[in-house]
């Protein structure tokens, strides 16, 4: 499925969309992290929680919690929340 | 045979002068490196490096004189750390950077603060600090990092270490992680708060050293938790010697008493001993050098009344002389931040400092006087020295 990646981000994958499969969230980032190395813990701390400025949608819809469920047709947006100065 | 002696010296002298200097400077938008040529006196600056990543700390391993490990984060993403060995040319990221134990009360690192090279004998070991407090061992040069157990999941250290409200306002500090050169067992080090630890036994036992410390009016000395040390420094030429910069003065500990001496009491009554940074010499371990700050009411961490000034002590700290030659002489609001000062490894000393104000001061001559070597950077969280070449 198609994953949106925010600029913080593009470093890592080159690219504004890639693609990664999982059937759930933690699934797919756990992909994007075979793809790209190092990329999960940026968004993803050492308890499995979401960093605080990091948001996670799929299909448009905020989710707040990585064992949601996807489906191959879904595509995964990751955003990074505004904040800071 | 004293002639010859003295040539030999000279040589070596000549050859440690030869080398290149590289200023790593580490701050809150980036990272820049300093090249100097072999007096010291022009510098080409290379960077930003992470343009807009938090870099808490650029060090380069002195046993190698290559790898640079750099500590990152930014505003948004997860902290971690990258490796260079080719001078920052390129940089790759650690494979599994410092992070605690899964479960272990919910920690996660927030930043890695402090990075310290191992000891000569053990290349490719290094040791981090974090906030939330956290020691961490890399054995395969920064690739990897494992949580130390005796520090993070200690219940007495855990309490101590307080909660991320506790500590300095951008989180407590694991910090001036200092290991014997004579001995890789033989470790330090310093907590913000939660006192100074040494280890005999390569970390898996240790004992608090804060006995002449002082803390905050109204607290308890024997409450480790409120003792401050902001910044501890071993002397190379003497490892028996240590100084510290602590949130309640500036001390001396000559080992092997574990009685610190408040050796700041004899720093000028108007400018105080509270402050950051401290700086010792590589060759005189009665030579030392603090970068005082504004400790008054509500702390205001600037220079104290706008008069940015070192000051150094030649006989290990029984008095203090003035070193402001150069610097802002009115209105000069920045301050010196715990690791934004360091020196060369010079016969004569070159001292460095980054502002909070983004410039970097530089003295050839031991601090007697300072010149701006670059301005304009955000501010500066820390500055180390390496030698190449």
């Amino acid at each position: 499925m198609k994953v949106l990646i925010p600029a913080p981000l593009r470093s890592y994958t080159g690219a504004r969309e890639v693609e990664a499969a999982g059937a759930t969230l933690a699934g797919v980032l756990a992909d994007l992290d075979r793809r790209y190395p190092g990329i999960r813990f940026r968004m993803i701390d050492e308890q499995e929680r979401m960093r605080r400025h990091m948001r996670f949608f799929i299909n448009g819809e905020q989710v707040f919690d990585t064992a949601s469920r996807l489906r191959p047709t879904d595509s995964v947006q990751i955003v990074q929340a505004l904040s800071g100065g | 045979m004293a002639a010859k002696k003295r040539t030999k010296k000279k040589s070596s002298a000549r050859k440690r002068n030869a080398r290149r200097l590289i200023v790593l400077v580490a701050t809150r938008k980036g990272a820049w490196l300093l090249h100097g040529d072999a007096q010291r006196k022009s510098w080409r600056m290379d960077g930003p490096h992470f343009l807009g990543h938090i870099i808490n700390h650029v060090v380069m391993d002195p046993r190698d004189g290559r790898t640079l490990l750099a500590a990152a984060k930014t505003g948004h993403l997860g902290p971690t750390i990258f490796r260079s060995t080719d001078y920052g040319t390129t940089w790759k990221e650690a494979a599994r950077p410092p992070a605690f134990a899964k479960g272990e009360n919910g920690r996660a690192v927030d930043h890695t603060f402090w990075l310290t090279p191992c000891h000569a004998d053990e290349p490719d070991t290094w040791y981090a600090g974090t906030s939330p407090q956290g020691i961490f061992r890399s054995t395969d040069a920064g690739v990897t990092w494992n949580p130390f157990t005796s520090v993070n999941d200690d219940m007495q250290f855990r309490d101590w270490m307080g909660t991320a409200q506790d500590g300095t306002p951008d989180g407590p500090k694991m910090h001036s992680i200092i290991v014997d050169p004579r001995d890789p067992a033989h470790l330090y080090f310093g907590m913000s708060g939660g006192g100074v630890h040494e280890s005999r036994d390569r970390g898996r036992t240790w004992t608090a050293i804060v006995d002449g410390l002082d803390v905050v009016e109204g607290f308890e000395r024997s409450n480790l938790a409120v003792h401050d040390p902001h910044c501890i420094r071993m002397c190379p030429s003497n490892p028996d010697r240590l100084y510290q910069q602590n949130h309640c003065g500036i001390y001396r500990l000559d080992r092997p008493s574990k009685q610190w001496v408040r050796i700041g009491r004899n720093m000028p009554k108007q400018v105080g001993d509270i402050g950051f940074p401290m700086v010792v010499h590589p060759h005189d371990d009665d030579t030392a050098w603090v970068f005082p700050m504004d400790g008054t009411t509500v702390w205001p961490r600037t220079s104290p009344g706008g008069k940015p000034a070192a000051y150094v002590t030649r006989n290990a700290g029984k008095s203090w002389q003035r070193l402001d030659d150069g610097l802002p002489k009115s209105q000069g609001w920045w301050t010196v931040k715990r690791q934004a000062m360091t020196r060369d490894g010079g016969e004569r000393v070159g001292l460095y400092l980054g502002t909070t104000a983004g410039e970097v001061w530089m003295s050839r001559d031991e601090g007697k006087r300072w010149g701006c070597i670059a301005r304009n950077l955000p501010e500066i969280y820390a500055v180390e020295t390496a030698e190449i070449g």
